[in-house]
Order: C-alpha cells, then structure tokens, then sequence
C-alpha cells in the first residue's frame, strides 16, 4: 500500500513540473513583456523594474528562481491588483470557489449515483429511457446556457431565488449556481454509474446473493453498490476538473467573487502572473485530487495494488 | 458428378455471382437506420451546415451591419429579420448563421487535427510497443494531467486571440483521448486470429494494415470523432462566452450566448435563438456518436 502511494506519488511530480514548465516558458515566449505598456517607460526606469523582478538575468536563471519560489508556494506579485500578491488573491477567492465546487461535486455524486442505479434496475422500461434522456440533455446543453436559463426562472421569473452575487455564502445564493454547475456531472455520473451497474447487476456473485433470498434492498446496498460505484470514483478526478472549469463561468455569469471571477478578470487585462498563478494553483489542485482518488481507488480494489 | 461440384465451386469462386459479403459498414448503416434519434439528428445536422453557410449568403442583410432604425427588435417576418436583431441593431438571423459557421468549422478543424495527430501516435505507440510505446503513453499520461482549458486560457491571453490560433490548441487537448483510443484498439487487433491469419496466408504487411487492421480501428475512431466534435464545439463557445475566443465583429454560437444572456430579459430573442441552435448540434452529435457505436459495436449493447 505505502510502495503503491509513493509510486503514485512519483507520477505526479513530473506532471506538476511540467505544467510549471510550459506555463513559465508559454509566458516567456509570448510577445511582448508584462511592461510593455502603451506609454513606453524610460529605459531607466525600465532597468529598475527589470532588476526588480528578476527579468534582467539569463532565461535559465529566471526559470530556476520561479521554480524555486513556486516550490516554496510563492506565486509573485500581481501585475493588475497592485499591493496583491497572487498568494493573496489567492486566498481571498479559493475559499468562496472551494465552497461552490463541493457542494456541485457532492450534488452530482449523490443525484447521478442515484439515477443511474435507478435506470439500471429498471433497464429499457420508461424511466430507463427518462433517466438518459435527461441526462443527454445535461451533456449536451452547456452550463452556460443553463445559467441564464435558470435565472430567468427561478429569480427573474418566480422571484424565489437571487440572480446572483454571493452573499456571504447564504444558500440561496448558491442554490442556482450549484444546480448549473452539477447538472452536466450529475448527467455523466448517471451515465457511468447505470453501465456499471447494469454489469454488476449480471454478475454471478449477485446471482448468489439474490438466490440466498437477500432481499432486494440488501443486495443492492451491500453487494452491488461498492464494485459499481468504482468506475464512478474514478470519473471524479475528470469531474474535478469539469467542476473547477465549469465554476469560472459560474463566477461570472452570477457575479460570485470567487477566484475563477479573478481568474478571468486576470485573463481579461493580461494580468501574467495572476493567471499563470492560478493555473499553476488549479494544475496542482487536480494533480494532487487525482492522486487522493488513485490511492481510494486502491483501497477499495485490491486489483488495483497488485499491479 | 463431384468434378462438376467442384467446377462449380470454381465457378463461383472466380465468377463475378460471387454472394456480396456484407461488410462491417453496411451492417452498421443497416443497424444504424433503425436508429431513429440518430437518423434524425443526422439528418438535422445536414440541414444544421446547410443553412449555417448557405443561409448567409441568400440573406437581405449582412453579419456586422448596423439597422440604425432597428435596435433590439422582435423577431418579425415582414422586415426580414427573422430572429429579430441585437442590442446594436445587427441582424440575429445572419449573427446566428455566421456563428454557426466559425463554431461547425472549429468543430470539424480542431477535431481533424486531434484525428491527426492521436491516430499517428497512438498507432505508432501500438505498433512499436516495448520502450517507445511506453514512453510515448507516459507522455500522454503526463499532458493529460494537465488542467488544459486554463493552458489554453492562458494561450489566449499571451498570444492574443486568434482563430487559428483556438484550432490548434483545442486540437492539442483532444489528440490525447484519440491516442489512447487508437493504441488501445491496435493493441488488441495485433494479436487477434484474423491478423494472424492474414499473415500466414502471406499478405503483405502494408495490406494487413490497410485491409484488416484500420477498418477495425476506423469504426472506433469514427465513433469517437462525432463525439469528439461536440465537446470542441463546447470548449470554443465556452471560451468565446468568457470574451477569450473570437473577437467582434465575428462571432460564435458562444459569444452570441453570451452577448444573449446580458439582454435576456428585455430581449429574450437574442439568447433563445443562439443558445437552441448550439444546444440542438450538440445534442444532435452525440446522439449520432451514441448510435454510431451502437451500430458498429453491437456487442455493447
């Protein structure tokens, strides 16, 4: 168990390294410096602020000094947000993201695990056919189109729910954004999980169990939702992803000061270092996430280790 | 009596009666057919390209010209605007057409070139196996790991937004699951009877490949292309509606979302139309790319 998380571990690395790797030199290779300005600076003043950040040494030399700070968690000043560090901003938008994305990721583990079972145990009848339906719908309408929607119903419309803003993290106003944000995972999730159960559900191990004379909700609970669920654990590392990606139009779309809100705003005025921040942020978020769901996945398949 | 038998067999085998086999396509344009969500959704997709760039041109009114008298109007049949116009007076119809345009051709670029390069590589990973294989997929295991949409983001910002530009990189994020696909697929056919029992019958490797090894890999890689194309379609409007992707006075089914979702509430037309037509093509491509390997993978079903 501890051979196979070092292991994984040691896979990891090289991706963060990469990541850092790319971005750094996507960055350095882009035309134009980060003070290049529409006012041309005096080439004094432009000396200073070169030897201030660094940007006067050899290319390797800066790469080293980035890594070297990235390593010890220091993502550098903030071109846009003077006074901020990108560590700051960081801070201040993370928790309200961090907020958001659970809540979507554990409205569509719970509802998709539930539709899809249900789908699976009543294949090929109406709602078999009503679950995916809706979940096609799900994939293919993008969440940006559902946003829009929802606030047009449910604040606009109906008045019951705000249209936006964040509110301290009140649940009212999460309630639109998360539905927005879980509603194409709830349909992959569902998905996923009514394939796998349809395959378990076959299996001869619950054959057993059915013809002991389990009943019904035992056999479901206790031998069928464990191995159908696998597949599933291991979707939430791309579903991770989806969320945090998803969440950055979220922010917008209902003005949640969170930090993909920052992110795109960064992207918007060219701020470099606070978008090659939070990239780097967001990479090793979902390289670490990925790496907790390889050692869960371990732990409850054996098969797994063995490898 | 055998002789003529055997003359017979001769006969049929060299003859042009020969019985047509029917091939691993037509079984699956047959299984395909009974398909009705993916004949239909086939068939709005057809209809979806035709009018996207034939409609523009037939069209009284141009993508980017300003109807000073008609700002924001309802969607009307007797001035010609069909779909009503936007928040500066441009015609929605034609906006919708052109944007239809810039994101089909997104769609159908981006994933030629994920074609491209996943089959190249995934074949060549496949074919060679050992180290080369090994270290081309560890490759592809590390870029995968990657968060792409914030790669390409910052892509957009350092370069500036080009089209081109959107086509490579969403091309570069989606060659990974075509690689991975494609090896996969030549992995396992380069092991199976029908490979080895071309080659004892002593046919030629280039032919074994053509003939025996892409067929099989195509109907894979054909199911995934139709699906592949929607998700770039979704990855360009996600980054045009965050005002990263095409810039004005062009336009894609995104941006004119996004451009809708601002003016919903005075305007409901400007985000109606936009947002159905994007919703309908990519609910069309996959029920097509769900059919698809329905039809050419029966024993997943």
């Amino acid at each position: 168990m501890l051979s196979f998380a070092f292991k994984r571990l040691l896979a990891a690395i090289p991706t963060l390294l990469v990541l850092i790797t790319l971005a750094f030199f996507m960055m350095r290779l882009a035309p134009g410096g980060p003070f290049d300005l529409e006012k041309p600076v005096p080439p004094e003043v432009r000396a200073n602020l070169d030897a201030a950040y660094g940007l006067d040494k050899p290319l390797i030399i800066q790469y080293a000094n980035y890594l070297g700070d990235v390593l010890q968690g220091d993502l550098g000043p903030s071109f846009q947000y003077v006074d901020y560090t990108v560590n700051e901003l960081i801070a201040q938008g993370f928790p309200v993201s961090l907020k958001l994305g659970i809540s979507a990721m554990i409205v569509a583990v719970l509802f998709g695990s539930m539709f899809g079972m249900i789908a699976a145990m009543r294949q090929n009848t109406v709602s078999d056919y009503g679950v995916m339906t809706v979940a096609m719908t799900g994939i293919s309408i993008p969440n940006f189109v559902v946003a829009p929607l929802l606030i047009l119903g449910f604040a606009v419309g109906l008045g019951w729910l705000p249209a936006g803003g964040w509110n301290g993290g009140a649940w009212q106003n999460i309630v639109l954004p998360v539905v927005a944000l879980a509603l194409p995972q709830v349909a992959y999730v569902a998905r996923i999980m009514r394939g796998s159960m349809i395959e378990v559900l076959r299996s001869n191990y619950l054959r057993t169990a059915r013809a002991k004379g389990l009943p019904v909700r035992q056999v479901i609970l206790r031998h069928a939702l464990k191995p159908a669920f696998l597949p599933v654990l291991s979707y939430l590392g791309p579903a991770t992803a989806g969320i945090i990606t998803g969440s950055v139009v979220m922010e917008q779309i209902f003005s949640i000061p969170g930090l993909g809100r920052f992110f795109v705003q960064g992207a918007l005025n060219r701020d470099y270092t606070l978008v090659l921040g939070v990239v780097i942020f967001y990479g090793a978020l979902i390289i670490g996430f990925n790496f907790l769901v390889d050692l869960l996945y371990s732990v409850l398949d054996p098969k797994v280790r063995a490898q | 009596m055998s002789t003529n038998a055997a003359n017979a067999i001769t006969e049929t085998l060299d003859g042009d009666e020969v019985v047509q086999g029917r091939s691993l396509w037509v079984d699956a344009w047959r299984r395909l057919r009974r398909n009705k969500a993916a004949v239909t959704s086939l068939v709005i997709l057809g209809a979806m390209l035709l009018i996207c760039f034939i409609g523009p041109v037939l069209a009284p009114y141009s993508f980017d010209a300003v109807d000073w008298d008609k700002v924001a109007t309802a969607p009307s049949l007797s001035d010609g605007h069909f779909f009503g116009t936007d928040a500066v007076g441009r015609d929605l119809f034609v906006r919708t057409l052109v944007g239809g345009q810039i994101s089909l051709l997104v769609g159908i670029v981006a994933t030629a070139v994920s074609l491209l390069i996943g089959t190249a590589w995934g074949a060549t990973a496949g074919y060679m196996g050992g180290r080369v294989d090994s270290v081309m997929m560890r490759i592809v295991d590390i870029l995968y790991a990657l968060p792409f949409m914030f790669l390409v983001i910052l892509l957009m910002v350092l370069f500036g937004r080009n089209i081109v530009l959107i086509f490579v990189a969403i091309g570069a994020i989606t060659w990974l699951d075509m690689a991975r696909i494609v090896r996969g697929q030549t992995l396992s056919l380069k092991g199976r009877e029908f490979v080895e029992a071309a080659q004892a019958m002593g046919v030629s490797t280039r032919n074994i490949i053509l003939r025996h090894v892409v067929p099989n890999l195509l109907g894979v890689v054909v199911v995934y292309v139709t699906l592949t194309i929607p998700r770039v379609i979704l990855v360009e409007s996600f980054l045009s509606f965050l005002g990263l992707g095409v810039q004005e006075p062009s336009t894609s089914w995104g941006a004119l979302v996004n451009e809708g979702a601002r003016e919903m509430e005075s305007s409901w037309w400007t985000l109606a139309f936009p947002a159905s037509f994007l919703a309908l093509t990519l609910f069309c491509f996959n029920f097509v790319g769900d059919g698809l390997r329905d039809a050419l993978d029966p024993k997943d079903r």
